[in-house]
């Protein structure tokens, strides 16, 4: 997926559009709840029957996230029949701003990762989903229901899911990487020849596993070994990469790299991905319906449709992110049995990848982060 | 800055009122004309920089006194904390390293430009525009494609690496890249024209009879560079600058792809609060003082030109 973060887009634009929003709000009382924990308000009445054809859809996604002709897809459904227009989002970050400045954000469905789910969630800004009106929810493995930022799927639907670990050329490491140590003091030949991310919870990630600690953890002491942990490690690394890690490596230009497993590019059959014995994180990418949307029954029918083992299998195929639909993943291990067995993360079940700690979102402590991949950017 | 040039005062502008006073009549008629016409002129200009410069810097300022709503937004109650984390160690350090990386550049960009300005100045017409063609043909590349091309040039096992070992100066990789004298490089490497283009228009302006006027009265050439050439092109120097210091400092690519990441300048800083942290507040708080810093430095570049006016007088 690709995640374009170089432009220079955000200030003059959004800030000038979103003028008349905030001095509207300037005025009036402000619409943040200081603790957050509301959870969301009753569900509307959905009508099963609704006509679906007079309602039409806007989406927000990454880019390449999902089939290119999926709006041509569902206006040529005989069951859909509505219009779907995709916006485009490079991070949560951006995705959030559009959801929270206040008032109709003019999305219906959102794809966001599941922390930031739960932030919207607590936010009172979800729609509860009506299960009754998503039968492909029968399609998800039983493990999809139990990711800890929402148990049981009541306002959230995983896309998407995986991992973190060690991307490593086999060609290159002596002895194949085991433990997060294995990337934060490297053996002297590979030195300068480790990435690591930068996003600040995966930046913290390894420190964290290989102390021992939690991936959500607030406590200043824990946090403050990780940050001398993670200073060690910047004299031994190349570069700290979220973006073209896979290249660095398929380059040579890195021996081994923390990485997200669908971007690891395991058909360089030099290429291998390890979860460190630590362990790890469990990722998940969602769907969500927002309150303010006025089209909740086509959204509805829009997430039915996305989890067709058909449209969901789109995903693994061509992004090599495991989905969590079992129908889906059973469909390519059938058409498409070369491509799971060359790309070892897609091989990895449910049940391991729930041995990973979902990341949640941590509100007002989440600043720590922020200020721990600070100060490790400005040392030098 | 170019705006200031433009928004010339009226009466700078050759109107119809210039020249000798007409007849009363015709001259209230024409001066009618003259305000309508310039509304036309000015009106897109102005409206142009009133929607998208000061709307939102006006926005800007007004986030810095308030607070980060817990999920990203701006939470309308005010305080000063915006500003007193300026002068957090960690972010005054980010952006004092960011200004000396700046300052490096610009330097090292004044004493490679200068020479490069002086020779393409006192070409023959023809090599002029070829020369000044070529410095500036690198803009017709997008930027970040040219700063990946640094990366393919000088990583582990890229072109100037494996050409060295190739002829067998050195027999193990060097490591080029993915440090601060990187993100200098490419940083010169990107706003270098911008040094040299100013430079040349002062030094073309010069008048040659000047430096002879100089040797005939005994003053050695590097008399005459010190006491002629160097304070008549000084507003160039100064504009030059001025043009790379500005967006070496707000630079965050360069950091990021050259720097590995590795580094933090005062623009990656402000990007993250607002694509990472979701601190609209705070990340205005620090625009506002990158802002501050470079009216100071336009103020100082106005005055120094000022003060070295000489042929340029009315440039300021």
């Amino acid at each position: 997926m690709s995640r374009i973060r170089y432009t220079r887009r955000l200030p003059a634009a959004a800030l000038a559009a979103g003028l008349a929003l905030a001095l509207a709000a300037c005025g009036g009382s402000s619409t943040t709840s200081a603790d957050g924990a509301a959870p969301s308000a009753a569900a509307d009445q959905l009508n099963p029957n609704a006509d679906l054809k007079k309602q039409s859809l806007n989406i927000t996604i990454w880019d390449g996230y999902s089939p290119k002709d999926l709006p041509e897809r569902v206006k040529q459904n005989p069951k859909l029949g509505f219009d779907v227009k995709v916006a485009i989002h490079d991070t949560n970050e951006m995705a959030m701003a559009k959801l929270t400045a206040g008032g109709d954000s003019g999305i219906d469905v959102a794809f966001v990762s599941g922390q930031y789910a739960q932030a919207l969630n607590e936010q009172g800004l979800l729609e509860p989903l009506h299960p009754e009106l998503i039968p492909n929810l029968a399609n998800l493995y039983p493990e999809a229901s139990q990711l800890s930022f929402d148990k049981g799927n009541k306002f959230s639907v995983p896309y998407t899911w995986g991992t973190t670990g060690i991307c490593y050329r086999t060609d290159l490491v002596k002895t194949p990487p085991q433990s997060w140590n294995d990337i934060l003091s490297p053996p002297a030949d590979l030195r300068g020849k480790v990435t690591m991310m930068t996003t600040e919870r995966w930046l913290a990630l390894p420190a964290l596993k290989a102390l021992g600690f939690s991936i959500n953890t607030t406590d200043d002491q824990q946090l403050a070994q990780a940050k001398d942990l993670l200073l060690k490690a910047k004299k031994t690394l190349l570069a700290y990469d979220d973006t073209t890690f896979g290249d660095k490596l398929d380059k040579g230009e890195a021996a081994m790299v923390e990485a997200w497993d669908g971007w690891c590019p395991t058909t360089n059959p030099k290429i291998k991905f390890a979860v460190p014995k630590e362990g790890s994180d469990l990722w998940s990418d969602t769907m969500v319906i927002m309150k303010t949307s006025k089209n909740k029954e086509a959204a509805h029918a829009f997430i039915n449709f996305i989890l067709d083992p058909a449209v969901h299998s789109w995903v693994a195929e061509n992004i090599l992110y495991k989905v969590p639909n079992k129908a889906a993943m059973d469909l390519v291990a059938k058409n498409n049995a070369d491509l799971i067995a060359k790309n070892t993360p897609l091989q990895m079940n449910p049940a391991e990848l729930l041995q990973g700690e979902s990341i949640v979102d941590l509100g007002e402590a989440s600043t720590k982060y922020t200020r721990l991949a600070q100060e490790i950017a400005a040392n030098q | 800055m170019t705006a200031k040039h433009d928004l010339a005062p009226p009466g700078a502008a050759p109107g119809p009122t210039a020249g000798r006073p007409p007849r009363r009549s015709s001259r209230r008629s024409r001066a009618l004309g003259t305000a309508g016409a310039r509304l036309a002129f000015l009106g897109p200009g102005l409206g142009y920089l009133f929607v998208l410069l000061l709307v939102p810097l006006a926005l800007v300022l007004s986030y810095t006194v308030f607070r980060r709503g817990r999920f990203g937004g701006v939470v309308y109650e005010a305080t000063s904390e915006n500003f007193t984390r300026l002068f957090d160690p960690l972010y005054f350090h980010i952006v004092l390293g960011s200004i000396k990386i700046a300052a490096l550049t610009t330097l090292v960009a004044l004493l490679l430009g200068y020479p490069t300005a002086y020779a393409i100045a006192r070409l023959p017409r023809k090599w002029k525009t070829i020369a000044l063609v070529a410095v500036v043909l690198p803009f017709w590349t997008n930027f970040l494609i040219r700063v990946y091309a640094w990366v393919i040039m000088l990583s582990g096992p890229g072109l100037v690496n494996e050409a060295l070992t190739g002829i067998g100066i050195i027999d193990k990789p060097l490591e080029l890249l993915y440090n601060q004298g990187t993100i200098v490089t490419g940083l010169l490497y990107s706003y270098l024209p911008l040094m040299i283009l100013p430079l040349y228009a002062a030094i073309e302006r010069l008048d040659p009879q000047l430096g002879e006027a100089s040797a005939n009265l005994g003053a050695r050439p590097a008399r005459t560079f010190l006491s002629v050439t160097l304070p008549l092109t000084m507003p160039g120097i100064l504009t030059g600058c001025v043009f790379v210091f500005v967006p070496s400092l707000g630079n965050f690519v360069i950091p990021e792809i050259l720097g590995g990441g590795r580094s933090i300048m005062v623009g990656n800083l402000i990007r993250d609060q607002f694509l990472k942290a979701r601190d609209y507040p705070f990340g205005s708080a620090l625009a506002l003082a990158v802002i501050a810093v470079l009216i100071v430095l336009l103020f100082l570049q106005a005055w120094a030109s000022r003060v070295y006016g000489g042929t340029e007088g009315r440039r300021g």
